[in-house]
Protein backbone atom coordinates (compact mmCIF):
# COMPACT_ATOMS: atom_id res chain seq x y z
CA UNK A 1 0.00 0.00 0.00
CA UNK A 2 1.45 3.65 -0.83
CA UNK A 3 0.37 6.94 0.55
CA UNK A 4 -1.13 9.57 -0.95
CA UNK A 5 -2.36 12.93 -0.26
CA UNK A 6 -5.60 14.72 -1.33
CA UNK A 7 -5.64 18.10 -1.08
CA UNK A 8 -8.35 20.16 -1.84
CA UNK A 9 -8.53 23.22 -4.08
CA UNK A 10 -11.23 26.05 -4.55
CA UNK A 11 -11.32 29.38 -6.28
CA UNK A 12 -10.60 32.40 -4.22
CA UNK A 13 -13.87 34.08 -5.14
CA UNK A 14 -16.04 31.22 -4.72
CA UNK A 15 -15.10 30.68 -1.03
CA UNK A 16 -17.62 29.61 0.82
CA UNK A 17 -18.81 31.40 4.09
CA UNK A 18 -18.18 29.94 7.59
CA UNK A 19 -22.46 29.05 7.25
CA UNK A 20 -21.56 27.63 4.29
CA UNK A 21 -19.10 25.28 5.25
CA UNK A 22 -21.21 24.37 8.08
CA UNK A 23 -23.86 22.88 5.91
CA UNK A 24 -21.46 20.94 4.55
CA UNK A 25 -19.34 19.45 6.90
CA UNK A 26 -21.98 16.72 6.78
CA UNK A 27 -20.82 15.99 3.11
CA UNK A 28 -17.68 16.07 4.24
CA UNK A 29 -17.98 13.82 7.34
CA UNK A 30 -19.12 11.20 4.62
CA UNK A 31 -17.33 11.48 2.24
CA UNK A 32 -14.54 10.66 4.74
CA UNK A 33 -15.77 8.55 6.38
CA UNK A 34 -16.74 6.52 3.33
CA UNK A 35 -12.95 6.00 2.59
CA UNK A 36 -12.21 5.92 6.54
CA UNK A 37 -15.11 2.92 6.01
CA UNK A 38 -13.12 1.12 3.65
CA UNK A 39 -9.82 0.92 5.92
CA UNK A 40 -7.90 3.86 3.57
CA UNK A 41 -7.92 6.78 5.71
CA UNK A 42 -4.31 7.20 7.18
CA UNK A 43 -3.69 9.90 9.87
CA UNK A 44 -2.57 13.17 9.38
CA UNK A 45 -5.57 15.05 7.15
CA UNK A 46 -6.53 18.28 8.35
CA UNK A 47 -8.42 21.75 7.28
CA UNK A 48 -7.09 25.20 6.87
CA UNK A 49 -8.31 27.88 8.25
CA UNK A 50 -9.21 30.59 5.56
CA UNK A 51 -6.56 32.83 3.79
CA UNK A 52 -2.96 33.32 4.90
CA UNK A 53 0.41 34.73 3.18
CA UNK A 54 3.35 33.84 0.70
CA UNK A 55 6.77 34.53 1.47
CA UNK A 56 8.23 34.69 -2.34
CA UNK A 57 12.11 34.54 -3.20
CA UNK A 58 12.35 38.30 -2.93
CA UNK A 59 11.66 38.12 0.47
CA UNK A 60 8.21 39.67 -0.13
CA UNK A 61 5.18 38.56 1.92
CA UNK A 62 1.41 38.98 0.02
CA UNK A 63 -1.77 37.82 0.81
CA UNK A 64 -2.37 34.16 0.03
CA UNK A 65 -2.15 31.89 0.08
CA UNK A 66 -2.81 31.65 -3.65
CA UNK A 67 -1.01 30.50 -6.72
CA UNK A 68 -1.33 31.65 -9.89
CA UNK A 69 -4.94 30.08 -10.33
CA UNK A 70 -6.29 32.33 -7.76
CA UNK A 71 -7.45 29.10 -5.58
CA UNK A 72 -6.52 28.35 -2.32
CA UNK A 73 -5.71 25.32 -0.80
CA UNK A 74 -8.50 24.33 2.08
CA UNK A 75 -7.47 21.27 3.54
CA UNK A 76 -6.07 17.62 2.44
CA UNK A 77 -6.49 13.99 3.61
CA UNK A 78 -3.95 11.45 3.70
CA UNK A 79 -5.27 7.84 1.92
CA UNK A 80 -3.54 5.05 1.39
CA UNK A 81 -4.31 3.09 -1.69
CA UNK A 82 -2.51 0.10 -3.96
CA UNK A 83 -1.77 3.52 -6.56
CA UNK A 84 -2.38 6.24 -8.02
CA UNK A 85 -6.07 4.75 -9.73
CA UNK A 86 -6.94 3.42 -6.72
CA UNK A 87 -6.51 6.82 -4.82
CA UNK A 88 -8.09 8.87 -7.67
CA UNK A 89 -11.22 6.56 -6.81
CA UNK A 90 -10.89 7.45 -3.82
CA UNK A 91 -11.17 10.98 -4.25
CA UNK A 92 -14.19 11.18 -6.65
CA UNK A 93 -17.29 12.21 -4.56
CA UNK A 94 -15.11 14.38 -2.52
CA UNK A 95 -17.61 17.40 -1.55
CA UNK A 96 -15.01 20.46 -2.90
CA UNK A 97 -16.24 19.22 -6.61
CA UNK A 98 -19.62 20.16 -5.73
CA UNK A 99 -18.32 23.99 -5.25
CA UNK A 100 -16.47 23.95 -8.45
CA UNK A 101 -13.13 23.06 -6.77
CA UNK A 102 -10.64 20.26 -7.21
CA UNK A 103 -8.89 17.36 -5.74
CA UNK A 104 -4.81 17.47 -6.65
CA UNK A 105 -3.63 13.77 -5.71
CA UNK A 106 -0.26 13.31 -5.00
CA UNK A 107 1.75 10.19 -3.74
CA UNK A 108 3.84 10.63 -1.15
CA UNK A 109 7.84 10.14 -1.95
CA UNK B 1 -30.30 -17.66 53.04
CA UNK B 2 -28.23 -20.45 54.61
CA UNK B 3 -24.52 -20.77 55.20
CA UNK B 4 -23.62 -22.13 52.01
CA UNK B 5 -25.44 -19.52 49.72
CA UNK B 6 -24.32 -16.85 52.14
CA UNK B 7 -21.04 -18.01 51.36
CA UNK B 8 -21.07 -18.03 47.34
CA UNK B 9 -22.80 -14.61 47.73
CA UNK B 10 -19.53 -13.79 49.82
CA UNK B 11 -17.64 -14.79 48.01
CA UNK B 12 -18.96 -13.00 44.64
CA UNK B 13 -18.90 -9.64 46.55
CA UNK B 14 -15.27 -9.83 48.93
CA UNK B 15 -12.89 -12.61 46.97
CA UNK B 16 -11.78 -9.87 44.95
CA UNK B 17 -11.36 -7.34 47.30
CA UNK B 18 -9.94 -9.42 49.89
CA UNK B 19 -7.30 -10.89 46.82
CA UNK B 20 -6.08 -7.05 46.68
CA UNK B 21 -5.65 -6.35 50.05
CA UNK B 22 -3.84 -9.26 50.40
CA UNK B 23 -1.67 -8.92 47.70
CA UNK B 24 -0.99 -5.72 48.64
CA UNK B 25 0.30 -6.51 51.98
CA UNK B 26 2.39 -9.98 50.49
CA UNK B 27 3.69 -7.47 47.02
CA UNK B 28 2.90 -8.50 43.54
CA UNK B 29 5.58 -11.38 43.41
CA UNK B 30 3.03 -13.44 45.90
CA UNK B 31 -0.43 -12.83 44.36
CA UNK B 32 -0.47 -16.59 43.97
CA UNK B 33 -0.03 -16.73 47.80
CA UNK B 34 -2.60 -13.84 48.30
CA UNK B 35 -5.38 -16.32 46.29
CA UNK B 36 -4.77 -18.90 47.71
CA UNK B 37 -4.87 -17.72 51.66
CA UNK B 38 -8.24 -16.58 50.34
CA UNK B 39 -9.32 -19.65 48.55
CA UNK B 40 -8.57 -21.17 51.94
CA UNK B 41 -10.18 -18.50 54.09
CA UNK B 42 -13.79 -19.76 52.12
CA UNK B 43 -12.99 -23.17 52.40
CA UNK B 44 -12.36 -22.58 56.46
CA UNK B 45 -15.19 -20.58 56.31
CA UNK B 46 -17.56 -23.19 54.40
CA UNK B 47 -16.22 -25.90 57.13
CA UNK B 48 -16.87 -23.82 60.54
CA UNK B 49 -20.03 -22.00 59.56
CA UNK B 50 -23.68 -23.78 60.18
CA UNK B 51 -26.75 -22.20 59.56
CA UNK B 52 -26.62 -22.20 63.52
CA UNK B 53 -23.88 -20.43 63.88
CA UNK B 54 -22.53 -17.74 60.87
CA UNK B 55 -20.47 -14.98 62.38
CA UNK B 56 -22.36 -11.76 63.32
CA UNK B 57 -20.38 -9.93 61.07
CA UNK B 58 -19.28 -12.71 58.23
CA UNK B 59 -17.49 -10.35 56.14
CA UNK B 60 -15.25 -9.08 58.98
CA UNK B 61 -14.77 -12.54 59.82
CA UNK B 62 -13.39 -13.33 56.56
CA UNK B 63 -11.33 -10.46 56.43
CA UNK B 64 -9.40 -11.17 59.88
CA UNK B 65 -9.02 -14.75 59.06
CA UNK B 66 -7.10 -13.88 55.81
CA UNK B 67 -5.18 -11.23 57.71
CA UNK B 68 -3.79 -13.78 60.18
CA UNK B 69 -3.04 -16.26 57.44
CA UNK B 70 -1.38 -13.19 55.44
CA UNK B 71 0.88 -12.29 58.48
CA UNK B 72 1.61 -15.98 59.28
CA UNK B 73 2.61 -16.10 55.38
CA UNK B 74 5.01 -13.08 55.90
CA UNK B 75 6.62 -14.48 59.39
CA UNK B 76 7.13 -17.81 58.00
CA UNK B 77 8.62 -16.68 54.72
CA UNK B 78 10.57 -13.54 56.33
CA UNK B 79 9.76 -11.22 53.59
CA UNK B 80 8.97 -8.08 55.91
CA UNK B 81 9.91 -4.88 54.70
CA UNK B 82 10.55 -2.21 56.39
CA UNK B 83 7.05 -0.56 55.68
CA UNK B 84 5.05 -3.76 56.22
CA UNK B 85 6.51 -5.05 59.63
CA UNK B 86 5.75 -1.76 61.42
CA UNK B 87 2.40 -1.25 60.12
CA UNK B 88 1.78 -4.98 61.31
CA UNK B 89 3.49 -4.97 64.41
CA UNK B 90 1.07 -1.74 65.72
CA UNK B 91 -2.22 -4.02 64.41
CA UNK B 92 -4.06 -6.30 66.85
CA UNK B 93 -4.23 -9.84 65.35
CA UNK B 94 -6.58 -11.35 67.04
CA UNK B 95 -10.07 -12.32 65.48
CA UNK B 96 -12.64 -9.62 66.01
CA UNK B 97 -15.71 -8.76 64.49
CA UNK B 98 -14.63 -5.17 63.29
CA UNK B 99 -13.65 -4.32 59.77
CA UNK B 100 -10.14 -4.85 59.55
CA UNK B 101 -9.90 -2.96 56.62
CA UNK B 102 -11.52 0.72 55.72
CA UNK B 103 -13.73 0.78 52.23
CA UNK B 104 -11.28 3.61 50.92
CA UNK B 105 -8.13 1.07 51.28
CA UNK B 106 -10.14 -1.60 49.62
CA UNK B 107 -10.16 0.72 46.68
CA UNK B 108 -6.80 1.74 46.80
CA UNK B 109 -5.67 -1.66 46.83
CA UNK B 110 -8.04 -2.35 43.89
CA UNK B 111 -7.14 0.07 42.08
CA UNK B 112 -2.98 -0.89 42.49
CA UNK B 113 -4.10 -4.23 41.22
CA UNK B 114 -5.96 -3.16 38.06
CA UNK B 115 -3.04 -1.31 37.10
CA UNK B 116 -0.64 -4.36 37.76
CA UNK B 117 -2.91 -6.61 35.76
CA UNK B 118 -3.40 -4.17 32.90
CA UNK B 119 0.42 -3.96 32.37
CA UNK B 120 1.83 -4.06 28.85
CA UNK B 121 4.26 -6.34 29.02
CA UNK B 122 1.32 -9.05 29.33
CA UNK B 123 -0.48 -10.26 26.31
CA UNK B 124 -3.99 -8.89 26.08
CA UNK B 125 -5.65 -12.25 26.79
CA UNK B 126 -3.86 -12.73 29.67
CA UNK B 127 -4.95 -9.30 30.89
CA UNK B 128 -8.03 -10.04 30.59
CA UNK B 129 -8.16 -13.66 32.33
CA UNK B 130 -5.67 -12.25 34.83
CA UNK B 131 -8.58 -9.52 35.36
CA UNK B 132 -11.36 -11.80 35.47
CA UNK B 133 -9.34 -13.75 38.10
CA UNK B 134 -7.67 -11.07 40.48
CA UNK B 135 -9.75 -8.80 39.82
CA UNK B 136 -13.41 -9.66 39.45
CA UNK B 137 -13.20 -12.74 41.26
CA UNK B 138 -14.27 -15.23 38.70
CA UNK B 139 -12.95 -19.14 38.85
CA UNK B 140 -10.87 -20.89 36.14
CA UNK B 141 -14.08 -22.63 35.54
CA UNK B 142 -15.81 -19.69 34.62
CA UNK B 143 -13.43 -17.67 32.49
CA UNK B 144 -13.07 -21.19 30.44
CA UNK B 145 -16.74 -20.61 29.89
CA UNK B 146 -16.14 -17.37 29.24
CA UNK B 147 -13.35 -17.87 26.39
CA UNK B 148 -15.04 -21.06 25.09
CA UNK B 149 -12.27 -22.95 26.13
CA UNK B 150 -11.11 -25.30 28.60
CA UNK B 151 -9.37 -25.52 31.87
CA UNK B 152 -5.91 -26.36 31.37
CA UNK B 153 -5.83 -23.28 28.45
CA UNK B 154 -6.59 -20.80 31.57
CA UNK B 155 -4.82 -21.82 34.21
CA UNK B 156 -1.81 -22.21 31.71
CA UNK B 157 -2.73 -18.39 30.91
CA UNK B 158 -3.03 -17.36 33.92
CA UNK B 159 -0.21 -18.94 35.23
CA UNK B 160 2.07 -17.57 32.13
CA UNK B 161 0.53 -14.25 33.47
CA UNK B 162 1.57 -14.42 36.60
CA UNK B 163 5.28 -15.61 35.81
CA UNK B 164 5.28 -12.28 33.64
CA UNK B 165 3.90 -9.75 36.60
CA UNK B 166 7.24 -11.54 38.74
CA UNK B 167 9.57 -11.38 35.73
CA UNK B 168 8.80 -7.54 34.77
CA UNK B 169 9.22 -6.79 39.06
CA UNK B 170 6.69 -4.90 38.76
CA UNK B 171 4.99 -3.78 41.96
CA UNK B 172 1.77 -2.33 43.02
CA UNK B 173 2.68 1.45 43.01
CA UNK B 174 0.54 3.26 41.00
CA UNK B 175 1.67 4.60 38.19
CA UNK B 176 4.04 8.21 37.33
CA UNK B 177 2.01 10.84 36.45
CA UNK B 178 4.39 10.85 33.14
CA UNK B 179 3.31 7.17 32.27
CA UNK B 180 -0.38 7.34 33.30
CA UNK B 181 -2.00 9.06 30.89
CA UNK B 182 -0.52 5.93 28.40
CA UNK B 183 -1.13 3.07 31.32
CA UNK B 184 -5.33 4.59 31.61
CA UNK B 185 -5.67 3.97 28.16
CA UNK B 186 -4.56 0.23 28.47
CA UNK B 187 -7.05 -0.14 31.51
CA UNK B 188 -9.96 1.12 29.97
CA UNK B 189 -9.53 -0.70 26.95
CA UNK B 190 -9.37 -4.22 29.20
CA UNK B 191 -12.32 -3.08 30.70
CA UNK B 192 -14.06 -2.59 27.75
CA UNK B 193 -13.23 -5.99 26.72
CA UNK B 194 -14.10 -7.49 30.05
CA UNK B 195 -17.26 -6.01 29.25
CA UNK B 196 -17.52 -7.02 25.64
CA UNK B 197 -16.65 -10.84 27.04
CA UNK B 198 -19.48 -10.46 28.62
CA UNK B 199 -21.95 -8.68 25.93
CA UNK B 200 -21.12 -9.83 22.55
CA UNK B 201 -20.61 -13.69 23.23
CA UNK B 202 -24.34 -14.73 21.92
CA UNK B 203 -23.33 -18.48 23.73
CA UNK B 204 -22.81 -19.13 27.56
CA UNK B 205 -24.57 -18.81 30.76
CA UNK B 206 -26.28 -15.18 30.36
CA UNK B 207 -26.65 -14.50 33.95
CA UNK B 208 -22.30 -15.23 33.75
CA UNK B 209 -22.36 -12.97 30.86
CA UNK B 210 -24.53 -10.01 33.07
CA UNK B 211 -21.77 -10.33 35.69
CA UNK B 212 -19.12 -9.82 33.64
CA UNK B 213 -20.45 -6.89 31.84
CA UNK B 214 -21.51 -5.27 35.72
CA UNK B 215 -18.24 -6.15 37.50
CA UNK B 216 -16.43 -4.40 33.84
CA UNK B 217 -19.41 -1.60 34.92
CA UNK B 218 -17.91 -1.68 38.44
CA UNK B 219 -14.24 -1.31 37.59
CA UNK B 220 -14.44 1.51 35.63
CA UNK B 221 -16.66 3.38 38.24
CA UNK B 222 -13.61 2.30 41.08
CA UNK B 223 -11.62 4.50 38.84
CA UNK B 224 -13.77 7.47 39.21
CA UNK B 225 -13.36 7.66 42.70
CA UNK B 226 -9.70 8.62 42.29
CA UNK B 227 -8.90 12.20 40.64
CA UNK B 228 -5.97 10.82 38.87
CA UNK B 229 -8.00 8.38 37.12
CA UNK B 230 -11.76 10.17 36.69
CA UNK B 231 -10.72 10.98 33.06
CA UNK B 232 -13.41 12.19 30.33
CA UNK B 233 -12.55 9.22 28.57
CA UNK B 234 -13.00 7.13 32.20
CA UNK B 235 -16.93 8.78 32.25
CA UNK B 236 -17.89 7.88 28.48
CA UNK B 237 -16.76 4.52 28.55
CA UNK B 238 -18.88 3.88 31.87
CA UNK B 239 -21.41 5.50 29.62
CA UNK B 240 -21.35 3.27 26.72
CA UNK B 241 -21.22 0.09 29.21
CA UNK B 242 -24.54 1.59 31.00
CA UNK B 243 -26.12 2.48 27.79
CA UNK B 244 -24.98 -1.29 25.93
CA UNK B 245 -26.21 -3.30 29.54
CA UNK B 246 -29.03 -1.45 29.96
CA UNK B 247 -30.36 -3.50 26.60
CA UNK B 248 -28.61 -6.78 28.19
CA UNK B 249 -31.72 -8.41 28.77
CA UNK B 250 -33.74 -7.27 25.42
CA UNK B 251 -31.22 -8.30 23.11
CA UNK B 252 -32.15 -11.04 20.70
CA UNK B 253 -29.94 -13.38 19.01
CA UNK B 254 -32.33 -13.60 16.04
CA UNK B 255 -32.40 -9.95 15.35
CA UNK B 256 -29.20 -8.83 13.10
CA UNK B 257 -29.78 -5.34 14.19
CA UNK B 258 -32.05 -3.54 16.63
CA UNK B 259 -35.17 -5.38 16.57
CA UNK B 260 -35.46 -5.25 20.20
CA UNK B 261 -38.12 -5.48 22.85
CA UNK B 262 -38.00 -2.12 24.38
CA UNK B 263 -39.77 -2.98 27.46
CA UNK B 264 -37.00 -5.11 28.34
CA UNK B 265 -34.87 -1.93 28.46
CA UNK B 266 -33.51 -1.09 31.93
CA UNK B 267 -34.58 2.85 32.50
CA UNK B 268 -32.63 3.13 35.49
CA UNK B 269 -29.13 2.02 33.43
CA UNK B 270 -30.34 4.34 30.86
CA UNK B 271 -30.46 7.06 33.06
CA UNK B 272 -26.92 6.52 34.79
CA UNK B 273 -25.50 6.38 31.37
CA UNK B 274 -26.50 10.04 30.41
CA UNK B 275 -25.20 10.95 33.73
CA UNK B 276 -22.01 9.51 32.65
CA UNK B 277 -22.53 10.73 29.57
CA UNK B 278 -22.98 14.43 30.79
CA UNK B 279 -19.82 14.22 32.93
CA UNK B 280 -17.34 12.98 30.47
CA UNK B 281 -18.40 16.20 28.19
CA UNK B 282 -15.45 17.57 29.25
CA UNK B 283 -11.80 18.32 28.19
CA UNK B 284 -10.68 19.03 24.38
CA UNK B 285 -10.14 15.09 23.54
CA UNK B 286 -12.99 13.18 21.65
CA UNK B 287 -12.25 9.20 22.01
CA UNK B 288 -13.70 6.61 20.74
CA UNK B 289 -15.57 5.66 24.04
CA UNK B 290 -16.94 9.13 23.33
CA UNK B 291 -18.46 8.55 20.35
CA UNK B 292 -19.30 4.75 20.92
CA UNK B 293 -21.03 6.13 24.01
CA UNK B 294 -23.20 8.65 22.06
CA UNK B 295 -24.23 6.25 19.32
CA UNK B 296 -25.05 3.60 21.84
CA UNK B 297 -27.01 6.34 23.33
CA UNK B 298 -29.35 6.88 20.05
CA UNK B 299 -29.82 3.18 20.10
CA UNK B 300 -31.89 3.87 23.60
CA UNK B 301 -34.23 5.95 22.10
CA UNK B 302 -37.62 4.60 20.59
CA UNK B 303 -38.52 6.42 17.62
CA UNK B 304 -36.77 5.01 14.20
CA UNK B 305 -36.46 8.93 13.30
CA UNK B 306 -34.48 10.29 10.46
CA UNK B 307 -32.55 12.76 13.49
CA UNK B 308 -31.58 9.27 14.97
CA UNK B 309 -29.58 7.33 12.22
CA UNK B 310 -28.12 10.94 10.84
CA UNK B 311 -26.36 10.80 14.00
CA UNK B 312 -25.52 7.62 14.48
CA UNK B 313 -23.83 8.17 10.84
CA UNK B 314 -21.80 11.29 11.59
CA UNK B 315 -21.15 9.57 14.92
CA UNK B 316 -19.86 6.28 13.47
CA UNK B 317 -18.32 8.40 10.03
CA UNK B 318 -16.11 10.12 12.91
CA UNK B 319 -15.31 6.66 15.01
CA UNK B 320 -13.85 5.38 11.86
CA UNK B 321 -11.65 8.23 11.48
CA UNK B 322 -9.79 7.90 14.44
CA UNK B 323 -10.27 4.22 15.41
CA UNK B 324 -11.58 2.13 12.07
CA UNK B 325 -12.88 -1.81 12.57
CA UNK B 326 -14.39 -4.12 10.00
CA UNK B 327 -17.62 -4.21 12.56
CA UNK B 328 -17.37 -0.50 12.63
CA UNK B 329 -17.54 -0.03 8.82
CA UNK B 330 -20.00 -2.44 8.56
CA UNK B 331 -22.54 -0.60 10.92
CA UNK B 332 -21.78 3.11 9.38
CA UNK B 333 -23.10 1.17 6.05
CA UNK B 334 -26.16 0.17 7.37
CA UNK B 335 -26.67 3.75 9.15
CA UNK B 336 -25.80 4.81 5.58
CA UNK B 337 -29.07 2.91 4.95
CA UNK B 338 -31.21 3.91 7.10
CA UNK B 339 -30.62 7.86 5.97
CA UNK B 340 -29.72 7.91 2.24
CA UNK B 341 -31.56 4.42 1.48
CA UNK B 342 -30.96 1.36 -0.60
CA UNK B 343 -29.15 2.58 -3.60
CA UNK B 344 -26.80 5.12 -2.24
CA UNK B 345 -25.86 2.46 0.60
CA UNK B 346 -25.48 -0.49 -2.22
CA UNK B 347 -22.71 1.94 -3.47
CA UNK B 348 -20.95 2.60 -0.58
CA UNK B 349 -21.30 -1.49 0.49
CA UNK B 350 -20.10 -2.31 -2.38
CA UNK B 351 -16.55 -0.19 -1.93
CA UNK B 352 -15.78 -2.16 1.41
CA UNK B 353 -14.66 -5.51 -0.62
CA UNK B 354 -14.98 -7.33 2.64
CA UNK B 355 -15.91 -10.58 0.75
CA UNK B 356 -14.55 -13.77 3.64
CA UNK B 357 -16.88 -11.55 6.14
CA UNK B 358 -20.09 -13.11 6.77
CA UNK B 359 -21.64 -9.73 8.53
CA UNK B 360 -20.67 -8.31 5.15
CA UNK B 361 -22.98 -10.59 3.49
CA UNK B 362 -25.76 -10.36 5.29
CA UNK B 363 -25.47 -6.68 5.37
CA UNK B 364 -25.56 -6.97 0.98
CA UNK B 365 -28.35 -9.41 1.79
CA UNK B 366 -29.91 -6.98 3.50
CA UNK B 367 -29.29 -4.01 1.03
CA UNK B 368 -30.38 -6.05 -2.34
CA UNK B 369 -33.49 -7.22 -0.45
CA UNK B 370 -36.15 -4.83 -1.84
CA UNK B 371 -33.91 -3.92 -5.05
CA UNK B 372 -32.78 -7.54 -6.34
CA UNK B 373 -34.58 -11.04 -4.31
CA UNK B 374 -31.67 -13.37 -6.24
CA UNK B 375 -28.99 -11.24 -5.20
CA UNK B 376 -30.14 -10.72 -1.80
CA UNK B 377 -30.69 -14.74 -1.50
CA UNK B 378 -26.82 -15.27 -2.90
CA UNK B 379 -25.29 -13.19 -0.23
CA UNK B 380 -27.58 -14.35 2.78
CA UNK B 381 -26.21 -18.00 1.57
CA UNK B 382 -22.97 -16.88 1.56
CA UNK B 383 -23.11 -15.33 4.79
CA UNK B 384 -24.60 -18.88 6.09
CA UNK B 385 -21.62 -20.47 4.30
CA UNK B 386 -19.21 -18.15 5.98
CA UNK B 387 -20.39 -18.16 9.26
CA UNK B 388 -18.41 -18.85 12.56
CA UNK B 389 -21.33 -19.81 15.27
CA UNK B 390 -24.40 -21.41 15.46
CA UNK B 391 -25.77 -18.24 16.87
CA UNK B 392 -24.99 -16.65 13.76
CA UNK B 393 -26.49 -19.11 10.76
CA UNK B 394 -29.45 -19.07 13.08
CA UNK B 395 -30.17 -15.35 12.35
CA UNK B 396 -29.19 -15.63 8.84
CA UNK B 397 -31.22 -18.82 8.17
CA UNK B 398 -34.31 -17.16 9.75
CA UNK B 399 -33.54 -14.01 7.07
CA UNK B 400 -33.58 -16.42 4.40
CA UNK B 401 -36.31 -17.94 5.13
CA UNK B 402 -38.39 -14.58 5.47
CA UNK B 403 -37.39 -13.90 1.76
Amino acid sequence: MKEFMLAFRHAVESTPTEEQIAGMMKDWDNWIGGIAAQGKLAPGGKRLAQGGKVLSTSGIITDGPYVELKEQLSGFIMVTASGMDEAVTLAHGCPILMVGGNVEIRQIA
Amino acid sequence: MDHTQLITQLYRSEFAKMVAVTGRLLGLQHIDVAEDIVSDTFLIAAEKWSDNSVPPNPEAWLYTVARNKTQDFLRRHNVFTGKIAPALKTENTAITDEDPFTDHAIRDSQLRMLFAVCHPAIAVEAQIALALRILCGLTVDEIAVAFFTNKETITKRLYRAKAKLNETGLSLEMPSDRTLPERMEGVLHIIYLLFNEGYRSSAGDSVLRKDLCLEALRLGILLTKYPATDLPATNALIALMCFHASRFDARDDTALYDDQDETLWDSELIKLGTYYLHLSAKGDKITRYHLEAAIARWHCTREDSHEKWDGILQLYNQLLQINYSPRIALNRTYAYYKVYGNDAALAEALKLKMESDHFYHALLGELYKTVNKARSKEHFQQALALARSEADRKIILIKLQNL
